[in-house]
């Protein structure tokens, strides 16, 4: 059974633990800028939003890329970018439509979500509950999923 | 089924992908008229710089991938017989199709100067074109690039990194004319003449000389620029000439489609650089010659080649980025505007930052960008989504970096 990030933002205190943990694993330092999940803060409603890659289903980003440079994980269903075969031509940046790939002007690829290689160190360092990892099929997948409907473009033909 | 597929760009090969997907049992036939595997365009600037190698620029990696479902066929077509169902190609050989489709893409125009059919004059389009280009260019050797376009500035980011002298001529009053707006095209120019580049705009080539050392490259206004290689990156023009028997209607020099990318003949679809498709934000049929588009575009004439009428196509928004020099443009949609929509931007000359969105009511309906990076997709999902933003176009026309959370505001109810 696939398991995805199940984001609750009600739970979020806004304590950065989470993009603390992401950079650390995966950039190697404690620096919520170089962050793949990031806290949105609407101050005036006094509510913080968690907020990364869901691995959608239509994997915009995937068939922008024009190298194959972003491949499926069959075990974890995470969109992960093979950095060796990156050229860093920006595409999937543009082409996702939920904003959550992001250029690395330092290393010249882009960068996203990887669900950590199927141990997501958000979820492990949310104090809150606010980021679980669980079954795919009780995430609130259902909203990004009715949003893909409406702008799908693409062929889902039987 | 026979499907024939005229093209192996992106367009060509996602299209022979999707229908063996849809359609196992069919016999799919790609003809493309490059020697190479089916590559990328896109990732000819990459190779310039030695950032990967020719194989990088493989659209699939697996050098086994064409030859087992889709038999990929060297030849040039050269002329379609559409009451017959066939397809000519060049050497005489014949392809039976019940499906075709026209992926052939398109080709630089070059401008109508003396002298640009010499030797050291050369498009940035090919495999090939990169060889030649690569041979010449050394660090401190001179390279003039005719046009500021999209494709042109592509390559500008290639050239100056390997460190070529570079003179950059435009015939428009800015750089890419049609991808940035006034502020944006300008601050562009800025920035790429602090870093070296002489950047000529409102300038024409007039004429280019031809020595045995250098070619002496004649510019509008009494300049001249010597220069090892000249590079014209001066438009493109769709692959349709060997359609002329077809009687398949042509608009803007590509394919005329409708929403199922078929063409005004049964059977003959179009997808890419080589179709006029439905435009997402106008609501017309334009020519967007980018990458996504011609991906779209093959998934979508696939689909419609196994069954007609599978697939409505909701029609392309219009999307670039591009690197200069380190700086990143973005544009999306109507960036322009619409008459009567309100508009909002946010400058920040001296850090080269900027944005600009455009409105029509409270929905967003284009933007340009300059120096943004993070979330810049989001500005795709809002375009796309036609969320209806309510208050929070009120907060974006007061400060418009505010893109992910007038996203999260209008779909999670944050
Ligand atoms: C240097 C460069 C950089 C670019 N960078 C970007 C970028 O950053 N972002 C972006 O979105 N787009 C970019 N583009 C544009 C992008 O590459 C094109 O939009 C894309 O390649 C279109 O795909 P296509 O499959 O329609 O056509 P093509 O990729 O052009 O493929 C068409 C194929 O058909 C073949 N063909 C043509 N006529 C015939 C015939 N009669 N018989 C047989 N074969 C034929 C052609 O030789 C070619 O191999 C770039 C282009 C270039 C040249």
């Amino acid at each position: 059974m696939l398991r995805s990030l199940n984001i609750n933002p009600d739970k979020c205190t806004g304590c950065l633990q989470c993009e603390m943990a992401c950079s650390f694993e995966n950039e190697g330092v404690f620096n919520p800028a170089k962050s793949r999940i990031k806290i949105f803060t609407f101050h005036e409603e006094g509510r913080f939003v968690p907020y990364t890659c869901t691995q959608c289903d239509e994997a915009w980003c995937l068939h922008a890329c024009p190298v194959e440079a972003i491949k499926m994980n069959r075990e974890t269903g995470a969109m992960e970018v093979l950095d060796s075969v990156c050229v860093g031509c920006k595409v999937c940046t543009i082409a996702c439509p939920f904003g959550t790939v992001n250029y690395n002007q330092t290393t010249g690829k882009v960068i996203k979500c990887d669900l950590c290689g199927g141990d997501p160190q958000c979820a492990a360092a949310c104090p809150t509950e606010a980021i679980t990892y669980v079954d795919a099929d009780a995430t609130g997948l259902e909203k990004m999923r009715a949003w893909a409907s409406k702008t799908d473009n693409q062929a889902h033909a039987n | 089924m026979t499907y024939v597929i005229v093209g192996a760009g992106p367009a060509g090969v996602v299209a022979a992908e999707t229908i063996c997907k849809l359609d196992p049992d069919g016999q799919v036939v790609m003809v493309g008229d490059e020697p190479d595997p089916p590559y990328s365009r896109m990732a000819i600037p990459y190779l310039l710089i030695n950032n990967i190698d020719e194989q990088g620029t493989y659209l699939r990696k697996d050098a086994e991938h064409f030859g087992k479902a889709i038999r990929h066929v060297h030849g040039f077509a050269s002329s379609v017989d559409a009451e017959a169902k066939t397809l000519h190609l060049a050497d005489g050989r014949k392809i039976d199709y019940e499906a075709l489709l026209v992926a052939t893409g398109s080709k630089p125009i070059l401008p109508p100067v003396p002298g640009i059919d010499g030797e050291r004059v050369t498009t940035c389009w090919t495999l090939e074109d990169a060889r030649k280009i690569t041979a010449t260019l050394k660090p401190g050797a001179s390279v003039v690039l005719i046009g500021a376009g999209f494709i042109g500035c592509i390559i500008l980011e290639a050239l100056v990194s390997s460190g070529a002298n570079l003179a950059v001529v435009e015939m428009g009053d800015r750089m890419v004319p049609r991808m940035l707006n006034e502020t944006s095209g300008e601050l562009l120019k800025k920035w790429c003449q602090e870093k070296g580049v002489n950047v000529m705009t409102s300038a024409q080539v007039e004429s280019i000389e031809h020595h045995p050392d250098k070619a002496v490259v004649k510019i509008s206004g009494d300049r001249h620029v010597d220069a090892e290689l000249v590079i014209s990156a001066a438009g493109v023009r769709a692959n349709a000439d060997f359609l002329e028997g077809a009687a398949v209607e042509l608009k803007n020099g590509a394919v005329a489609v409708d929403r199922h990318m078929c063409s005004s003949v049964p059977g003959i679809y179009a997808a890419g650089d080589a179709a006029c498709g439905l435009d997402f934000s106008t609501g017309d049929y334009s020519v967007q010659a980018v990458q996504p588009t011609a991906v779209e575009h093959g998934r979508i004439a696939a689909a419609n080649m196994v069954k007609h009428g599978s697939v409505l196509h909701q029609g392309c928004i219009n999307m670039n980025v591009l690197d200069t020099i380190g700086l990143i443009s973005v544009s999306y949609g109507q960036w322009q505007g619409v008459e009567g929509g309100d508009r909002t931007s946010l400058l920040d000359r001296d850090r080269f930052r900027y944005i600009n969105l455009q409105f029509d009511e409270d929905t967003l309906i284009g933007a340009n960008t300059l120096g943004v990076t993070q979330h810049i997709g989001i500005l795709r999902g809002l375009i796309q989504g036609q969320f209806k933003l309510g208050k929070w176009k009120q907060r974006l026309m007061q400060n418009p970096m505010l893109i992910m959370e007038a996203y999260l505001a209008a779909t999670q109810g944050a």
